[in-house]
């Protein structure tokens, strides 16, 4: 609380009380605060990112020297993760491909999702043709097996992770457009939409300040899920011969190499299979809390 | 009657949705929302406008703010023709014509402070500059009687009156001559509906403001308007001055709509009408009057006969079979 001076009218003058405005950061912060999942989900998004950013210097093993003698071990003390068929230290591979991993993930999602929300914000908003004309495109894209889809790209694009990422992205655009484009259509319907048209606001003001706030929590759990697709479809291409390119350590890929010897060694797929599971986990409680802290009214 | 200075006129005001269309997209349905309406808005009165669910009001309304563009008919805002400008001139239109809405639950934008809700046509705008936002703000929250510490709260946190309050300074913000009440007290509690009318009430004389005040019941009209129309089906029936239209009704639906207001005055019991039948469609209106399938003074020729707005005198204005003399 602090006391102000405050024009009431012309010339008048009076001393109100203001309620300190609090920073929407920080009353952010102490809603997810209260969130324990999302706080634990943000721990282990931060303990990611610093894995990615030191792990190819604290690996106990090379991550990439074969070793044939000790190939295909079970986890021991040596190896905690095991070796896979050639001899290389999993736990290492894990480590090193936390960086890739996380970065295709993350960078394809983000890819998709602004793509997304551009074309699902036009065609919901304005309708009539152009909505017409975008989702039709959209359902062009989605008929197409996303696989194939992407292959196709990758093929027009050339070889390379940062091309794998743009196919990935592309693929999963119509997914977002069609969530952002619906939430739209009904969220336009509100009178607060109407009263900002009449108060002379510009298509694009309405659409970033009044529409998209109000439609954010739709996509912000389908997004964290989107990393762990993400992250796998990156090995499918990788097992195609396009995208990351063996042997560099990445968790879809370790998973993708060995998955006809499920049976025979578990240890090949659990541990990489383990670190993609908590990477999605801690986006997914992360974006849920992060939802509900940007919501002012399940904050207060 | 003394010449008064015309804000607002509407001529021949037609808004037509299309409910239905053929394969090759002709319309083969449509709705006559508005059908060939014209009346003038004086400056400085509130002229009330009244009418059952679904005859058109709030049509009307949202053709004045441009949230609908009407399918034909003219709009004259202190003599400019509005429908034959571009998008951007109209734009410079729009801050002198307001809308307050109904529903004061969905009206305000739940991600954003009350006080941002009013500052931002105070910015989009450029009403004043950007030092003097946070002042008007608080000046615009004092009118409508909140307290300007409340400004960072959200929406939520507000009841129903208070939020309609909200929605009325967010319209002030941007300094309107005409504001379109659209039900603005139906979606509240009767107590509260006194309230907000008073407040409507004194802030016409503060800012000088020219209300068209749309109602779905005579009584919440007869307390604020200067003016009353009448709408039935897309059409104005009749319109007159508040205390004329009260004491001497002329067209046959406004008297069964005046009967209908319930009174306490035991001695002087008016005879309710009570009407037969439902409202016909307005995809399908009935030929002739509109009025005519459920009028209990019809004649013949009711239903062949589209009678139009005569004045009987004294700016009463009555389209009625009734009373054409020719």
């Amino acid at each position: 609380m602090a006391k102000k001076k405050v024009v009431l009218a012309e010339g008048a003058e009076s001393e109100v009380i203001i309620e300190k405005p609090e920073s929407r950061l920080k009353s952010m912060w102490d809603a997810l605060k209260k969130n324990k999942a999302a706080l634990f989900g943000m721990f282990v998004i931060i303990f990611l990112i610093i894995i990615a950013i030191i792990g190819p210097y604290i690996t106990p093993y090379d991550p990439y020297k074969n070793s044939m003698a000790e190939a295909n071990q079970t986890p021991s003390a040596a190896h905690w993760f095991g070796t896979d068929t050639l001899g290389r230290d999993i736990f290492s591979r894990v480590i090193v491909g936390t960086r890739i991993s996380l970065f295709v993930g993350i960078a394809a999602v983000a890819f998709s999702l602004v793509l997304g929300t551009i074309f699902g914000s036009i065609a919901g908003y304005f309708g009539g043709k152009i909505d017409a004309f975008i989702m039709r495109i959209m359902d062009i894209m989605l008929s197409i097996p996303s696989i194939l889809l992407a292959v196709t790209l990758m093929a027009a694009l050339g070889k390379g992770l940062d091309k794998a990422i743009i196919a990935i992205g592309v693929v999963s655009i119509p997914e977002y457009a069609r969530i952002i484009r619906s939430s739209i259509l009904s969220v336009k319907e509100n009178d607060y939409v109407a009263a900002a048209k009449v108060l002379g606001n510009s298509d694009g003001r309405i659409i970033f300040h009044h529409i998209l706030p109000n439609v954010l929590s739709s996509i912000v759990v389908r997004a964290t899920l989107g990393i762990s697709t993400a992250i796998l479809d990156t090995a499918a291409l990788g097992f195609l011969g396009l995208g990351v390119q063996p042997p560099i350590a990445e968790w879809g890929d370790m998973l993708g190499r060995v998955r006809s010897m499920v049976l025979v060694y578990p240890h090949m797929l659990i541990f990489p299979g383990l670190a993609i599971t908590l990477a999605v986990l801690a986006f997914n409680l992360f974006g849920d809390g992060l939802r509900d802290a940007l919501n002012p009214k399940s904050r207060s | 009657m003394e010449e008064r200075e015309v804000l607002l006129e509407v001529q021949g005001l037609t808004k037509h949705f299309v409910v239905d269309r053929s394969f090759f997209g002709r319309p083969t349905s449509v709705l006559k929302a508005v059908d060939d309406v014209s009346f003038k808005i004086y400056k400085g009165e509130a002229l009330g406008l009244v009418g059952e669910s679904g005859c058109g009001k709030s049509t009307i309304g949202k053709m004045l703010v441009n949230l609908y563009t009407p399918t034909s008919g003219k709009i004259f805002y202190n003599g400019v023709e509005l429908t034959s400008l571009n998008k951007k001139q109209r734009r410079q239109y729009c801050k002198d014509i307001q809308l307050i809405f109904q529903d004061p639950y969905s009206s305000l934008n739940p991600r954003m402070t009350i006080g941002d809700i009013i500052a931002e046509p105070l910015i989009v705008n450029k009403v004043v500059p950007k030092s003097e936002v946070e002042n008007r703000v608080n000046y615009l929250l004092n009118c409508v009687g909140l307290a300007n510490h409340q400004r960072n709260r959200y929406a939520h946190e507000f009841s129903g009156g208070q939020r309609q309050r909200v929605g009325i300074a967010r319209a002030l913000a941007v300094n309107p001559k005409l504001i379109v009440c659209d039900e603005p007290v139906s979606a509240l509690d009767v107590s509260i509906q006194a309230q907000v009318l008073n407040l409507l009430d004194d802030l016409k004389d503060e800012f000088g403001l020219t209300y068209l005040f749309i109602a779905h019941g005579l009584n919440v009209v007869k307390h604020i308007s200067d003016r009353v129309g009448v709408m039935y089906l897309g059409k104005i029936m009749e319109i007159a001055e508040k205390n004329e239209l009260y004491q001497n009704p002329m067209n046959p639906y406004t008297r069964a709509l005046l009967s209908a207001i319930p009174s306490v005055d035991v001695e002087n019991k008016t005879e309710r009408i009570i009407l037969e039948g439902d409202v016909p469609t307005p995809i399908n209106p009935p030929a002739g009057c509109r009025f005519c399938s459920r009028c209990f003074m019809k004649t013949e020729g009711c239903d062949k006969y589209e009678s139009i707005l005569k004045d009987q005198g004294n700016g009463h204005l009555v389209a009625c079979k009734l009373y054409d003399n020719d």
